[in-house]
């Protein structure tokens, strides 16, 4: 299992960029921290989760 | 011209000489002046904050009164110049830099690197998850970021989070510009007083 903002998902085996994009979220409007690190734009593709990663998504609105 | 010395009793009658003299040492960052930068560069002004550099590529119009600092007579100025005479209106001793430019992952490591503090102002959300991902990445610096304020809900709904030690995020999070809702002043500076509440925490912590 992976956590992705404190739950429990079947994630691993996927990249980032793959959880994210079935998961509905916009790839150009979120920031990913794994493990307590802040994903660069090209390492959410490269990235494969694994059992035990814990993963935050912080999702980007318009307005300011 | 008021006297510098004249404003400095001023604060004085309200706070602490060393409250003082961190916040005139400080030196902060805002990324984007509109309706939450802006209002941020004048709170921490009033507060006074010594360093602040302010970064916008935009002229004030119209559509900026609703909820900006700018007033009629801005209208055409470029943010940056803009923002310089309301400030020197409020305090004409601070230390005030702009720079008129787009921000952009190859900019911002120059713009913002010398800065322990960086405020996300910007409005739309691809800009802002690049600019908190870049500086988080890029930088050193402790990043407070504005994210959703748009509407009129309830104002409780605007939060300040700490996402981790160097990334704290005010607003509800989701409330999205569009779907007929736009931005009001109310709202947006809620969200203003969030950020810059937080970036005095951080400075006199």
């Amino acid at each position: 299992m992976v956590t992705v903002n404190g739950e429990g998902v079947n994630a691993a085996g996927k990249t980032v960029m793959q959880y994210i994009e079935e998961a509905g979220y916009n790839a150009q409007r979120v920031v990913v921290e794994k493990n307590l690190v802040i994903l660069k734009k090209d390492e959410l593709s490269t990235t494969v989760l694994e059992d035990g990663d814990t993963v935050e998504i912080l999702n980007f609105v318009g307005g300011g | 011209m008021i006297a510098k010395e004249e404003l400095d009793r001023a604060f004085d009658a309200r706070f602490a000489p060393e409250i003082k003299t961190k916040l005139r040492s400080a030196r902060v960052a805002i990324a984007g002046l509109g309706g939450l930068g802006s209002n941020i560069a004048v709170m921490l002004a009033r507060s006074g904050v010594g360093h602040l550099f302010l970064v916008d590529f935009d002229r004030v119009d119209t559509t900026n009164l609703n909820r900006q600092a700018y007033t009629i007579p801005h209208l055409g100025m470029n943010k940056t110049d803009a923002i310089k005479t309301i400030l020197g209106d409020i305090n004409p001793y601070l230390d005030i830099k702009t720079e008129c430019v787009r921000v952009t992952p190859e900019n911002v490591a120059t713009l913002f690197g010398d800065y322990g503090i960086v405020c996300e102002a910007f409005d739309k959300p691809d800009q802002k998850a690049m600019l908190v991902r870049e500086l988080l990445t890029q930088t050193g610096a402790t990043v407070v970021s504005g994210n959703g304020m748009a509407g009129f809900g309830d104002s409780n709904e605007i939060k300040t989070e700490k996402i981790n030690g160097r990334l704290y995020v005010c607003g509800d999070l989701s409330t999205d510009v569009g779907d007929g809702t736009g931005l009001m002043a109310p709202r947006v500076a809620v969200c203003a007083g969030h950020q810059a509440n937080k970036v005095i925490q951080l400075i006199l912590k």
